[in-house]
């Protein structure tokens, strides 16, 4: 089976993130971490690939330079990665996240292609949905539990009041949510061997994009202000001195709820 | 100004955040909504009493509802175009929008806690809620916003049963392929969490499944629901249907009590317009402390047990 996985490097979100003051666009640095969400699809994508001798092929776009969350992503096993990594490109909206993915994609060739249900600093959550439009293929979103072969996959949708059991033959897209399984951790092997493993890089017009179709200008939406939000204050805080449960007593019944 | 409306139905009713976004959409212009499912009279009456005039309705069977109504979507909106098309947060929401989103070649504008038209701008919240982005689409109409739940109330002004098409799902071939083979409801005791007066949610910081019932104890003295952060959801500790937060529910209760929660962004913007927030974490650097109104430092364990027994004591 033929894997196609969409990683995203994203800056890391144990540091603040800051806007740029004029574009009002996130300011990525140079390197940039795999997205956690996507670590999730990485472990379906090589357990499914283990399975039935298939291979993983991953596929990312910024306009950063980074290699730093593909390396980490090919260090979990995966095989090779497709870059797609151009200053052109930046501000791009979902839609052309999708359509640049799905040109990479479509191009390798692909039985199943396996994304995250939200990024984490984007969370339009939607792109999966558009790549699989593009791609004329059905989409399985908010996906645990998946299993494939036979020409087909089954998995369980995770829905408001529980769960569906979704069977779909191949191809198709998969976007995967946090709690199906439990990511790998690199080995020091792995780490050695991903830097060794293809990185193709290419660009927007590598995929017979213009200029004007990407990034800021293909998007189709402009930011028009950006604001800071008065946050909630904090209250008041005490430390339990084995009397704190009276005290949120009686904030319960200030609050008239018993 | 026109304006369409998704919603889904659910156990004979249609969704909330299609209420919510019919009765903002009234005040905006005219709403006419295109409903995905069995399309009984009860939804459809509530759809109108929240001021939709008319409704197209499609009946998916046992497909997956989202390429086939994409595709009756786009035919509808082909002429005369609607100012925008509005979903909520649901899987289907999401899929249709998506889907129709590169159908149409149109952008989609996500998050939305506000919305005008004339030019098309929404209001989102970004960067975990400290900061709002006012984003105008420029694109062509329709312009295709993601609302967050509860942005909007639900208006219920007594409006006419709509006027209803029914609409075949088109053949969209390979796209409308998967099927659903089962559908499995969980049980859930207690009144409904998005609805609910309190809600009392665990986080990781209880220590394992056997001490959920904390939670589940302190709720129902309270009268209220049950709430989880993901990291206990992912646990397998408690089903996905009590996540709150950014990729789960969002509530707004009068008050809302996080224990062993740290306070996650992902978490609190789930949460954090609730009425009075009361956290209970052993750590004084949780950020959960930065928007409680009461914060207490201390373990979760001898807190709670002693609370139930108050609370038990005054009734
Ligand atoms: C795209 C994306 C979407 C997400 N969506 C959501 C979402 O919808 N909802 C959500 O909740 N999360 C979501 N998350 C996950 C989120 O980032 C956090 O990982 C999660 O909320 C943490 O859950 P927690 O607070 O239970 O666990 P932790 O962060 O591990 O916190 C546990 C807390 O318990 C405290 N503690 C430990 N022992 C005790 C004790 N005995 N007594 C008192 N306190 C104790 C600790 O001090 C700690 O603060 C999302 C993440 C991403 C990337
Ligand atoms: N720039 C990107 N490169 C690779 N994959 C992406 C990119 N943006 C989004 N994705 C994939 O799409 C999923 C949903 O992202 P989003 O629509 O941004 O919330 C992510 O979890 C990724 O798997």
């Amino acid at each position: 089976m033929k894997i196609a996985v969409c990683v995203k490097q994203i800056p890391d979100p144990a540091t603040p993130y800051e806007l740029d003051a004029e574009s009002h666009l996130v300011v990525r640095p140079q390197d940039q971490v795999l997205d956690d969400t996507d670590r999730y699809g990485v472990e379906i994508g090589l357990q499914l690939a283990e399975a039935s001798e298939g291979t993983v092929t991953l596929f990312s776009m910024s306009p950063s330079g980074s290699l730093q969350g593909i390396r980490q992503a090919l260090a979990m096993g995966a095989d090779k990665a497709v870059l797609i990594d151009d200053q052109a490109l930046r501000g791009s909206a979902a839609l052309t996240t999708a359509r640049v993915l799905a040109a990479a994609i479509e191009r390798e060739g692909f039985d199943l292609v396996i994304a995250g249900t939200e990024s984490t600093d984007g969370y339009t959550g939607v792109v999966p949905q558009q790549i699989a439009e593009i791609l004329d293929v059905p989409a399985l979103s908010f996906a645990r539990r998946v299993e494939a072969g036979d020409g087909k996959v089954t998995i369980e949708r995770q829905t408001a009041t529980g769960y569906d059991v979704v069977e779909s033959p191949l191809p198709a897209v998969l976007a995967v949510t946090a709690g199906s399984v439990e990511p790998r951790y690199p080995t020091f092997k792995g780490i050695m061997q991903a830097k060794q493993k293809p990185i193709e890089n290419l660009t927007a017009g590598d995929l017979g994009f213009g200029d004007d179709d990407v990034g800021i200008a293909g998007s189709g939406q402009s930011i028009t202000a950006v604001a800071p939000i008065a946050g909630r204050q904090a209250g008041e805080i005490i430390e339990d001195d084995g009397e704190a449960h009276l005290r949120i007593v009686a904030l319960l019944e200030e609050a008239k709820v018993i | 100004m026109a304006i369409l409306v998704f919603s889904e139905e659910t156990d004979g009713h249609a969704s909330a955040s299609a209420l919510e976004l019919t009765s903002k959409a009234a005040q905006l212009g005219e709403v006419t909504v295109f409903h995905v499912g069995e399309g009984s009279a009860d939804a459809l009456a509530e759809l109108g009493a929240h001021g939709a005039t008319s409704v197209h309705h499609m009946d998916p069977g046992d497909g997956l509802p989202a390429p086939a109504a994409a595709a009756a979507i786009a035919d509808l909106v082909g002429g005369d175009a609607p100012a925008a098309v509005l979903f909520g947060m649901g899987n289907t929401d999401r899929d249709v929008a998506g889907r129709l989103s590169a159908r149409l070649g149109r952008p989609v504008l996500a998050a939305a806690v506000d919305l005008s038209i004339d030019p098309v701008r929404v209001t989102s919240e970004i960067l975990g809620g400290t900061q709002q982005i006012i984003t105008e689409a420029t694109a062509q109409a329709p312009a295709l916003v993601i609302v967050r739940p509860k942005a909007f109330a639900a208006n219920d002004t007594g409006g006419p049963a709509p006027s209803t098409t029914a609409v075949a799902a088109p053949d969209v071939g390979r796209s409308g392929s998967a099927v659903v083979v089962e559908r499995h409801v969980e049980e859930q005791e207690g009144p409904d969490l998005e609805a609910a007066n309190v809600v009392v949610s665990g986080g990781r910081g209880l220590g394992g499944p056997d001490n959920w019932h904390l939670v589940e104890e302190l709720a129902a003295e309270l009268k209220g629901a049950v709430g989880a952060t993901r990291a206990v959801v992912d646990a397998g500790w408690v089903p996905y249907s009590l996540q709150v937060g950014q990729t789960g529910k969002t509530v707004k209760p009068t008050v809302y009590i996080a224990t062993g929660i740290s306070g996650a962004m992902q978490h609190m913007v789930g949460m954090k317009d609730s009425g009075t927030i009361i956290a209970i974490n052993k750590d004084a650097d949780a950020p959960i402390f930065g928007i409680a109104d009461l914060g207490v430092v201390g373990d979760v364990q001898q807190i709670v047990p002693k609370l139930i027994e108050a609370l038990k004591a005054r009734s």
